[in-house]
């Protein structure tokens, strides 16, 4: 077959350098986020928050397309030969597990209300972070998305601050779940800091290991105020950290995620509605 | 050689005019003028190029927008329309117009603040000062700062007891 050196938007040619990948890791974060939030579409606890959640899953969904749009517009500018008219949607529905470069804590399943909440509250303090450092960058697209996004975190933020001090210093009930999503969460939050080779090498001005500090010191007035044990004051619990989702290596989750997420394009090649 | 200074002149005034009937489609009332998300009309020759921007990145209205632009210019003539989405300077409510404002209370939805306070990360923060649409009364209360769309926050009345919808600063 002639296209047997050609891709179907589903693997990335090594010419394409950093840029493409980081948009694609920023991309599939937001979009395997939007995946798991909505879920609780029809769960929520109460209507007001069920709806707060799939709002929040609809925002990230909106990012993930922009960052998408932008990696497409980056490959499609490569040879031909290299590689195949990409989009968004191809780009989304018909990459495989080890191309997806999202961070793992996104896949983890959504478990209960206090587990949705506190990953909430760590990406969203993250990407406060992230998106405010990136919308100063020079490549004023990616800078474009950060500003728009930013505006929309910033909501994220404050309800999942404030749904944390309000269950973790809520009933005894609600503590204890707090520290069981806290002890199912933790390991997978050192990646956010960890630069993958796309994040060190391709992004000029992009400082990720700059953020951690800012980080854990809004994650600990947080949790201050919902009088939850922040993890310094305890050391065993900051020893192991779980790495490999910026590099496509994930959790047995993920295939699940993507199985129902796909099951229409790969059944239905090309269905549009 | 033809001036098409003039005949494009006019060709931008009747896009904007022609603009103002297209809706946003989950909030009828409100034109995408009202929105404050058409940036810029250009003609250039027989092409036209309309910039916009959209309200919030997820808000699904977007795609129906870009056809019903679409549709409008075809209808009275203009074949060659391209429809470019910029993100930056992102969309705020202060680009509402007052008279989509109007629109809005009498719709029953309470406009965006004239005094814009954006949502910021301080935490339990006393609720802005939200008029009922219905009542007028002062005094409501936020529900939640996500509604029915994106842009809208659930506020309820403490006087006449009305849910009402908050079309959120942003």
């Amino acid at each position: 077959m002639k296209d047997n050196n050609k891709v179907k938007g589903s693997t990335l040619p090594p010419p394409l350098g950093g840029r493409a990948a980081f948009l694609l890791h920023l991309a599939d974060t937001n979009l395997v986020l939007a995946q798991r939030n909505a879920e609780w579409c029809g769960h929520g606890p109460i209507l007001e928050q069920d709806i707060a959640i799939t709002n929040i899953s609809l925002d990230q969904l909106g990012q993930a397309r922009n960052f998408y749009q932008y990696a497409a517009a980056l490959i499609n500018e490569l040879p031909e030969q290299l590689v195949k008219n990409v989009t968004e949607d191809s780009l989304a529905y018909l990459r495989t597990e080890r191309e997806f470069k999202n961070l793992l804590i996104t896949e983890l399943p959504k478990g209960d209300w206090a587990q949705t909440i506190l990953r909430q509250f760590f990406i969203s303090v993250y990407l406060h972070l992230l998106y405010g450092q990136l919308q100063e960058n020079t490549d004023g697209q990616l800078a474009a998305i950060a500003e728009k996004s930013i505006k929309e975190v910033t909501y994220h933020l404050r309800w999942s601050s404030e749904w944390v001090i309000r269950l973790g210093d809520g009933t005894a009930e609600s503590n204890q779940r707090m520290l069981t999503a806290f002890e199912n969460l933790w390991a997978y939050t050192g990646e956010f800091f960890i630069p993958a080779t796309y994040e060190n090498e391709d992004i000029v001005g992009f400082d990720l290991a700059s953020l951690k500090q800012p980080w854990l010191k809004k994650v600990n007035k947080i949790f201050k105020e919902a009088t939850l044990d922040f993890p310094s004051d305890s050391k065993e619990k900051v020893t192991f950290m779980h790495t490999g989702g910026k590099q496509g290596v994930h959790t047995e989750h993920m295939g699940f995620i993507l199985s129902e997420m796909q099951y229409l394009q790969r059944t239905y090649p090309g269905a549009e509605w | 050689m033809i001036d098409n200074t003039n005949l494009n002149k006019n060709a931008v005034a009747e896009i904007w005019r022609l603009l103002e009937e297209v809706c946003d489609p989950e909030v009828p009332v409100l034109s995408i003028l009202d929105l404050g998300i058409v940036r810029e009309v250009n003609a250039i020759e027989d092409e036209v190029e309309i910039i916009i921007t959209p309200t919030y990145s997820g808000c699904p209205a977007m795609d129906a927008i870009h056809t019903d632009i679409r549709l409008k210019l075809i209808e009275h003539g203009y074949k060659n329309v391209k429809i470019k989405t910029v993100l930056s300077p992102a969309w705020t409510t202060d680009w509402m117009s007052e008279a989509g404002k109007q629109k809005l209370k009498a719709f029953g939805i309470a406009p965006p603040n004239p005094i814009q306070i954006v949502c910021d990360t301080k935490l339990f923060a006393a609720s802005e000062a939200i008029p009922c649409p219905l009542c007028n009364s002062y005094h409501t209360k936020v529900i939640s700062q996500f509604g029915s769309t994106a842009c809208k926050a659930l506020y309820q009345c403490q006087d006449c007891k009305e849910p009402f919808d908050y079309f959120k600063c942003h």
